[in-house]
């Protein structure tokens, strides 16, 4: 069997990450029914490094991995050649707890990152839903979750990033330090940029203290006018929620708000919100297994599911419930909403019914949502879906100019080529 | 392009009004808030709307004219200082708050809009906007994006990039793009607004900006307390940070500090070695209880006074103590050189001792007024400008605090932005890959580098990647940087 793809055999990949860590890829690591020949996974910066450097130099295509949870975001790829997996390089570099900032290896799992602050009562403020997602692909995919509400994304978090580049420069931005003007932010420009830019090695964070205790406390709703009522009446209050979600599908409509912190304030947070949320329906507070179960989105489970996200400003929650409820009764088709309601963020799953119908629903709804001044982005679906709908929608006068970005940062379209918004 | 014709092609876009090409008029825009740096433009245009600015540009980038962007004009790293040969383009006619969306929690302004217009214009729906430089009755919005602004109250509602969600940009090249998703979150594509904000004014010009507004706290308290030292204050600092509270600002003064500041504006601030101000904010049950243990940990690191503002009137008074810090050195010291350097929040007692030290070896008075909740120093060397020899050492002295706080893992400037004044330390705190990196970026969006030229980065390169017979770049021209 030919081994050598473009020139370059798996041999010279072990050469520089060692045997055991450079192997033929198999179907399971198929990108979109891409095929890469190869799986690398690189030690260190330098052996990062090196394979870029070989792979871009031999017109090698490579796609870079961490948990390997978001590989169904995007278009499916051009090309596909190898796999760069980042889960060997997983140390915590530094954390001085007093400093509420830590450096981590990109290939960390999140997970395991949070483990480890929490023994210093401290957390990173994201909770993206993913099981397994590694740091770099946290940030690679702008992963987020509930507590968005108060902490922001993790491009409010990262301070600090270091790359690597297709030709094999390491660079870095930003520092260890939570205030820094110095340079430019290149944390924030990798931040969702599904490493079509460079690979991420390391990355730096803001750190938040972990709140003492939380309760959940939900509202049943009737209507996508008492939705927006409710996510309202929370939003222009002066309660600090970690989190505002709304869950509507077939046997759930609720409005949920979490409140953290310390007893007392938890307490009388907690009193407010019922009152607040009173006038929108029947108020109770949820068990914390409850609250667990409702969760975010699942992803969705059978293999023709599709899941979007529409992203508006977020007064528009009834609009955004509406136009969802209409669209895909009259496709015969079934929807399950999460909505981070505070933000204007609504994660869709659609279910059962004709392709074609899911086609039509997902064309209509970005039509709607767009011309408003939002977005509908394809997050997981079938291939065949995706030669249908291009998974981004969009870009207008951006497109030019982030074209102009990639080309400065990866001019040989090595990484991930045809994945990200208008086939970047 | 020759003078005379340049100034008729921009008095047809704007009106001979807004065009200013007399040399007398051209010198009040000599400089910006850092007044060491002083260059005057070949012109200085004043535009009105998004579009006049997309045509200057335009006109600019067709001429291979350099230009640069000025907002207030209240920038600590002249950021705004003008290009000889090029054109400064002021922003302080374009002063429309276009729409107020208090439902959605955005403010869309145009860049000339003061910083604290904002916030009055949403106080009575109970919002204000969260960036609080010391400058923001003066310093516009636009300027603040261009610096990544952070202010007293930054350390928990974050800085300018963290309430900027869109804006309009017009690139090098005259085009006009949206970054950002603006009332929208999550925009697919590339981060370019994160990018954006904070790059100096080197990357393009925004016209519109949408901000995020926040709601006003339930409650509000604020005390301040002195210590014999600022090793004892630092100390209260760990203990409070430690404690898992997120003031809403901590900010230290040093003895010399509070001398200034004392004679300039009497806030009646007590005698003492260090004093601290300590804001808490948010749901009044959760800032009650954190300002009790707050107290207690002052008291347990050796307060020798802690004072509780009782209201609003008294609070204002312990700010304006703090806020007119730089302006007040002029009551101790005929000049003074101010840095902006941070360090990790563990660092700044060694790093305190250090910059006085550093003071003692070049017989030379350091005063300190900072950010301790961030670690954002700004240490503030005084001297005396009439005698010879003094600015040079102050700014020595400054260069070796800079250095100082890079050992112990800081960076070079935490709000007031690198300019001019600090490239020259660009490559203490980044390798040559790093500022090569930055280029790439600065290539995407200004591939002829008109666009400020000279600021941020240390030796200015060239994008490289026109082909062809060899012709003077503008900024070659404008003798900004030379082919290598």
């Amino acid at each position: 069997m030919d081994t050598r793809t473009k020139n370059v055999s798996l041999e010279d990949l072990q050469r520089i990450v060692g045997a055991e860590h450079a192997r033929e890829a198999t179907p399971e690591d198929a990108v979109d029914g891409v095929e890469p020949a190869f799986v690398a996974e690189p030690g260190s910066v330098e052996e990062t490094s090196e394979l870029l450097r070989l792979a871009s130099g031999e017109g090698l295509t490579v796609a870079p991995r961490g948990g390997g949870t978001k590989m169904a975001l995007g278009n499916p790829p051009r090309e596909l050649d190898l796999i760069l997996s980042t889960t060997r390089m997983n140390e915590v570099i530094e954390y001085v707890p007093g400093d509420q900032v830590v450096r981590v290896q990109a290939g960390l799992r999140l997970q395991e990152l949070q483990d480890l602050l929490a023994g210093s009562d401290q957390m990173l403020g994201v909770d993206p839903p993913e099981e397994g997602a590694t740091i770099g692909g946290v940030v690679a995919a702008n992963s987020t979750g509930p507590r968005r509400y108060r902490y922001g994304t993790i491009r409010d978090l990262i301070i600090g990033i270091k790359i690597v580049l297709s030709d094999g420069t390491v660079a870095k931005a930003g520092g260890k330090v939570v205030k820094n003007v110095a340079g430019y932010d290149l944390s924030k420009l990798f931040t969702g940029s599904l490493g079509t830019l460079g690979v991420i090695a390391e990355c730096n964070f803001r750190l938040h203290p972990k709140p003492e205790t939380g309760r959940t406390v939900a509202v049943e709703l009737s209507s996508p006018a008492a939705a927006n009522g409710a996510a309202q009446a929370i939003l222009h209050s002066q309660l600090v929620p970690s989190a505002v979600e709304l869950h509507w599908r077939e046997d759930v409509r609720l409005l949920t708000v979490l409140i953290e912190g310390i007893e007392p304030s938890v307490e009388a947070q907690v009193e407010t919100a019922s009152h607040l949320l009173g006038g929108f329906g029947e108020v109770r507070e949820l068990t914390e297994e409850e609250a667990g179960t409702l969760g975010p989105l699942a992803p969705p489970g059978a293999a023709d599911e599709v899941a979007i996200k529409i992203s508006t400003p977020p007064a528009e929650l009834a609009g955004v419930l509406s136009s969802v409820l209409g669209t895909t009764e009259r496709g015969g088709v079934t929807a399950q909403t999460t909505a981070h309601a505070g933000n204007g963020v609504a994660y869709v799953g659609l279910s059962g019914g004709e392709e074609e119908a899911r086609v039509q629903i997902v064309e209509e709804l970005r039509e709607i949502w767009t011309r408003r001044g939002g977005s509908v982005v394809v997050r997981e679906a079938p291939v065949t879906f995706k030669e249908r709908v291009e998974v981004w929608g969009p870009l207008g006068s951006r497109l030019e100019l982030s074209r102009r970005v990639k080309e400065k940062f990866d001019p040989r379209g090595t990484l991930n080529p045809g994945r990200f918004v208008g086939g970047i | 392009m020759e003078h005379d014709r340049l100034v008729r092609t921009m008095e047809a876009i704007l009106g001979p009004e807004g065009v200013i090409s007399e040399r007398e008029q051209l010198r009040s825009y000599e400089c910006d808030g850092l007044m060491n740096y002083r260059v005057i433009p070949e012109l200085v245009v004043l535009p009105e709307t998004a579009e006049h600015v997309q045509q200057i540009v335009k006109l600019c980038y067709d001429e291979g004219i350099p230009f640069v962007a000025r907002g207030s004009g209240t920038g600590l790293s002249g950021g705004a200082l003008p290009v000889e040969s090029g054109v400064l383009i002021v922003l302080s006619r374009m002063r429309k708050i276009l729409e107020v969306d208090i439902p959605n929690q955005r403010v869309v302004v145009e860049p000339g809009v003061l910083n604290m217009w904002v916030t009055n214009e949403v106080a009575e729906h109970g919002y204000y906007y969260a960036p609080d430089p010391a400058s923001q009755l003066i310093s516009s919005i636009g300027g603040n994006l261009a610096e990544n602004s952070g202010g007293v109250h930054c350390l928990k509602y974050g800085f300018t990039t963290n309430h900027v969600m869109g804006a309009e940009i017009v690139l090098p090249d005259g085009t006009m793009v949206n970054v950002g998703g603006g009332k929208a979150p999550d925009a697919p594509g590339y981060e370019l607004l994160g990018a954006f904000v904070g790059s100096e004014g080197t990357l393009g010009i925004a016209t519109k900006i949408t901000l995020r507004i926040v709601r006003k706290p339930e409650s509000v308290r604020t005390l301040l307390a002195a210590f014999k030292d600022t090793e004892e204050a630092g100390g209260a600092v760990s203990g409070i940070i430690g404690a898992g509270i997120v003031p809403a600002a901590i900010e230290m003064m040093d003895s010399l500090c509070i001398e200034a500041v004392e004679t300039a504006v009497h806030p009646g601030f007590p005698q003492a070695g260090a004093i601290l101000i300590v804001e808490l904010d948010g749901p009044k049950a959760e800032v009650e209880s954190q300002f009790e243990q707050t107290v207690r940990i002052c008291e347990e690191n050796n307060a020798s006074e802690i004072r509780i503002a009782e209201d609003d009137t008294e609070r204002a008074l312990f700010w304006k103590g703090r806020k007119a810090s730089f302006a007040a050195m002029g009551r101790i010291s005929n000049d003074y050189y101010v840095q902006d350097s941070v360090v990790p929040r563990t660092e700044l007692g060694k790093v305190l001792k250090r910059i006085s030290e550093i003071g003692e070896e070049h017989g030379m008075r350091v005063a300190n007024v900072f950010h301790a909740g961030d670690g954002n120093l700004h240490p503030l060397v005084l001297y005396d400008n009439n005698v010879p020899g003094e600015a040079e050492r102050a700014e020595d002295v400054a260069g070796e605090i800079v250095l100082t706080c890079l050992e112990h893992g800081g960076s070079l400037t935490g709000e007031h932005g690198i300019g001019v004044d600090k490239k020259k330390y660009m490559p203490k705190m980044f390798a040559t890959e790093d500022l090569d990196t930055f280029q790439l970026l600065r290539c995407a969006f200004d591939p002829h580098q008109i666009c400020n030229p000279g600021k941020v980065l240390p030796t200015p390169r060239l994008c490289g990647e026109r082909p062809g017979p060899f012709r003077m770049h503008p900024v070659q021209k404008a003798g900004l940087a030379e082919n290598f």
